[in-house]
């Protein structure tokens, strides 16, 4: 008998709780802030489905109600990931070390 | 047009590129390194899904469009948002996560051709029990991160808002949707999809209202973890695995998160759900104390005692935040430190409105981060100090939590403030804090209150240092 292929993905998702969990565990509590913006950038990886959504329908109608939704969710997605990554970036580039010249 | 076993490779190189971008953050020094390793991997995966499709028709044109005008959008909040509302950005931006788990879903449900997930009326049972998640944990998601935005950005009083048969009502609208969601999948009504996101949104509503403001790390950091289950459920429907990798680590991360926070307040995570803290206890505590002595001072007398200090620790809440004194007392601290004493800073878990919000906030008043302890590094240094600076803070140093059995707080980890040689208390007025009890350190021979707001104060104390 085969196994059908949600067990495969079932397999991925609960690996990933596991490395989520130890990997999240490492992060250092000065960390926390940019790691909840940085994993709110991450998620928006959602924009894959969103991209999928907008871009199907066909040469006719490009605006059916479904590839609306599609387009909608590119542009909330879309504000995610950029916003979420620069101010990550913004917040780790002021973490700075004590200056050694004591 | 490339092939789906490529793609799905594809995919999964981004979803390592993602835990690489988390692990990266274990040290400030490796994290600007973990950031770009997740920008990579957004673009891969971004890349890969225009390069599976392999339409490069009209519409193409107007994903580009819509994902252009978002990422302006995104940038310019970017850069412009002061550190003092990342809260309330964060919550922002999850609300938008989870309002776009909610659209994909609803795209999917309506087209399912498109994602190969079988025909409208007669999708595949799997996928639908997968997007009805993925709609609901989204639906979730956005409605209680819009509830703590408005908390957090003040537009919403930030105390508690409870009702009578508010739980059962909860506990209602949660099993109504189970049950919706068993007889969607079995008649694949369109009719109750729509009732299912409509009661979800009217949950994640109603479950935020009662929890109030000083609680918010905690939600904050569940709503980070909902917005995570969401995009896996989304994962799962689309068969894509760097979704799924995502949604569990972004999942796992909030949740972990969460139990640090919980920790930090000694509170079980369904007390703080449950919300309503601290609104029963004030009556009591609060009438025989008014009478206490108290000995208040000013900037020359706070100024006098850490010049003669050697050793001083800052002890910052949300105050400082609130009235963003941060830079003022990075000041205060180098004229401290040209007059060679130490100074180091003390952070309480819980201190704040998010997780590790008093630590992007003393960065980004250039205060080193190696001055800056967790709570468990620094808490047997008080009893050496001879000067603790308690800013903005209040319940995480109040010793009730050790000694009284019946308070609210009894049990939470607190900074031993107490056992400084002398404490200086910057505070507005004697009111008690969140936790509504009024804090026994006010009232120590050793403790001088300074009533004001804290950044002049500290203003003037290093005019007077």
């Amino acid at each position: 008998m085969e196994i059908d292929p949600f067990i495969f993905r079932l397999s991925i998702f609960i690996l990933s709780i596991f490395i989520g969990y130890y990997v999240v565990w490492s992060v250092t509590p000065s960390l926390h802030t940019p790691l909840m913006s940085v994993t709110n950038a991450i998620s928006s990886v959602i924009i894959v489905g969103a991209i999928i959504a907008g871009l199907a329908g066909n040469s006719e109608s490009i605006f059916n109600i479904s590839s609306i939704f599609g387009f909608l969710a590119i542009f909330l997605a879309a504000i995610n990931i950029f916003g979420g990554f620069l101010v990550t970036q913004r917040m780790l580039a002021m973490y700075k070390k004590k200056k050694k010249d004591k | 047009m490339i092939s789906a076993n490529l793609s799905a490779i594809f995919y999964l190189v981004s979803g390592v590129l993602f835990i690489l971008a988390l692990r990266g953050l274990s040290s400030p020094e490796t994290s600007r390194q973990g950031n770009f390793f997740g920008i990579i991997g957004m673009v891969i995966a971004i890349t890969v899904t225009f390069l599976s499709l392999g339409n490069f028709s009209s519409g193409f044109v107007f994903v580009l469009i819509f994902l252009l005008i978002g990422g302006l959008i995104g940038a310019f909040i970017a850069y412009k948002i002061p550190m003092t509302a990342m809260p309330e950005l964060v919550a922002g931006f999850h609300s938008l996560v989870g309002l776009a788990a909610v659209f994909v879903a609803i795209s999917a449900f309506l087209n399912p051709e498109a994602f190969n997930l079988g025909f409208p009326g007669n999708i595949k049972l799997l996928s639908l029990i997968e997007m009805s998640i993925g709609a609901a944990v989204g639906a979730i998601t956005f409605s209680g991160s819009i509830i703590a935005f408005l908390k957090l950005q003040g537009i919403m009083s930030g105390s508690p808002i409870t009702f009578k048969g508010q739980h059962p009502l909860n506990a209602l609208i949660l099993i109504s949707i189970i049950v919706i969601t068993y007889f969607l999948c079995s008649t694949q009504s369109s009719n109750l999809f729509w009732i299912l996101l409509i009661i979800s949104f009217l949950i994640g509503f109603l479950l935020i209202i009662p929890i109030g403001g000083a609680d918010m790390p905690v939600v904050i950091s569940m709503l980070n973890s909902y917005s995570g289950w969401a995009a896996a459920g989304i994962g799962f429907t689309l068969e894509n695995s760097a979704l799924i990798i995502t949604g569990a680590l972004v999942g796992s991360s909030g949740a972990i998160l969460s139990y640090i926070m919980c920790k930090g307040m000694n509170r079980s995570f369904f007390n703080v759900i449950l919300g309503g803290f601290g609104a029963t206890e004030q009556s009591s505590s609060s009438k025989n104390s008014e009478q206490r002595p108290v000995k208040s001072g000013n900037a020359d007398d706070a100024a006098f005692l850490m010049k003669n200090a050697s050793s001083v620790i800052i002890v910052p809440g949300y105050g400082m935040a609130v009235a963003q004194a941060q830079h003022a007392l990075r000041e205060m601290v180098d004229t401290l430190k040209k007059n060679d004493i130490k100074v180091s800073y003390a952070i309480h878990p819980v201190a704040g409105r998010m997780p590790g919000h008093m630590n992007v906030l003393l960065a980004e008043a250039n205060v080193p981060y190696d001055e800056v302890f967790e709570l468990e590094e620094i808490n047997n240094d008080f009893a050496n100090a001879d000067v603790a600076f308690v800013i903005g803070a209040n319940d995480v140093t109040n010793p009730v939590a050790k000694t009284d059995p019946q308070s609210p707080i009894y049990g939470m980890p607190i900074l031993d403030v107490e056992k400084c040689k002398s404490v200086l208390f910057v505070k507005r007025s004697l009111s008690p804090g969140y936790a509504g009890i009024d804090n026994d350190l006010f009232y120590k021979e050793n403790t001088l209150m300074l009533f004001a707001d804290a950044k002049k104060m500290t203003e003037e104390i290093t005019k007077n240092l």
